[in-house]
């Protein structure tokens, strides 16, 4: 849920990275934070098991600059994408304004990364939301993989598995490499904030 | 799904932060939603904490105590403090939406904290009140 604040003339929105354990959703985090870390204040928080996994979230702002006269400033998130931590992961989507779902393109995640999305649509549910109508953006995430001699899957499926019915904005990415990482960011926060431009008066 | 608060309110919170809670150790007061998101906040100077973060955390730290007292047959839990040797922390519910996080040394004694969040949190609702 955005906040404006109206004495500050500033708009906080929460974006959240979701999707499978292992994805690359810190990944992605950590590549922004240190690609754009001129802008950002702060040390990025990470709530991590002893075993490097996400075990509550990552988090840093952002302060993407003015629109409309407001000062836009972005939350970034990811959540725990362990099966077991959907307690966690619920608590990280509440107030959320935009969602990148980070898809394992392995031929062998496959499953997996569709569950995700299935839990997604499940706890969005829970805060009476609706996926379709919550700005979204698929990342394909892992295409480097291929170069390694790892079986992906080919984009189209992905599409068929995912996207067939959200048709919403997709992108290849490796979060490792940095390919189309900040593409994303830059996706998701032109989403959120069209999204919300309408409460801007 | 937004939700704006006008100048009026947000001088209002402001207000009573600076009113009701400043008192010699008490170092930082902020209210967020339990989105994170931090609604207003205010700082005697003496420390330089990294309020984002502190905001995104104790959001979803209240949720996940919030979580666990619903696992042992509770509402809630009333009390949530953390004490430190030096610093401590103290989270209060003002609304269903809205934290209000207090910072403070030893110089303040909990029982004394409390009463001024209570004191706070009484006049926070009257302006959330819609």
């Amino acid at each position: 849920m955005a906040f404006i604040n109206l004495k500050k003339k500033e708009v906080q929105v929460k974006v959240v990275y979701y999707g499978p354990g292992r994805g690359g959703k810190t990944t992605n985090l950590e590549y922004i934070y240190k690609k754009l870390s001129r802008k950002i204040k702060t040390e990025m928080v990470a709530i991590k098991t002893h075993g490097d996994r996400t075990l509550f979230f990552d988090f840093f702002p952002f302060e993407m600059g003015k629109i409309k006269g407001y000062d836009i400033k972005i939350q970034l998130y990811t959540v725990p994408g362990q099966v077991k931590y959907n307690a966690t992961r619920k608590l990280v989507l509440r107030g959320v304004d935009g969602v990148v779902f980070v898809a394992d393109s392995a031929v062998v995640r496959r499953e997996k990364t569709i569950l995700s999305l299935e839990n997604l649509k499940e706890n969005l549910a829970i805060y009476n939301k609706d996926i379709f109508n919550l700005p979204l953006v698929l990342q394909y995430n892992k295409r480097d993989l291929e170069e390694q001699g790892i079986p992906v899957l080919p984009v189209e499926t992905l599409e068929q598995d995912l996207n067939s019915e959200l048709k919403v904005p997709y992108l290849e990415a490796s979060a490792l490499t940095g390919t189309n990482v900040i593409s994303t960011f830059k996706k998701i926060a032109a989403l959120t904030i069209t999204s919300l431009e309408k409460d801007l008066k | 799904m937004t939700f704006t608060l006008e100048q009026t309110h947000i001088e209002g919170i402001e207000e009573i932060l600076q009113d009701y809670l400043p008192e010699a150790g008490i170092h930082c007061v902020i209210m967020i939603d339990m989105a994170g998101n931090i609604i207003a906040e205010h700082e005697s100077g003496e420390t330089k904490h990294d309020i984002p973060a502190l905001a995104a955390l104790s959001a979803a730290n209240f949720g996940a105590v919030n979580a666990m007292a619903k696992i042992v047959g509770e509402e809630e839990f009333s009390l949530l403090f953390n004490k430190g040797e030096k610093e401590n922390i103290h989270y209060s519910r003002v609304t269903d939406e809205f934290l209000l996080i207090c910072v403070f040394d030893n110089e303040v004694s909990l029982g004394l904290l409390r009463l001024k969040v209570a004191k706070a949190i009484g006049k926070m609702t009257e302006i959330l009140a819609p």
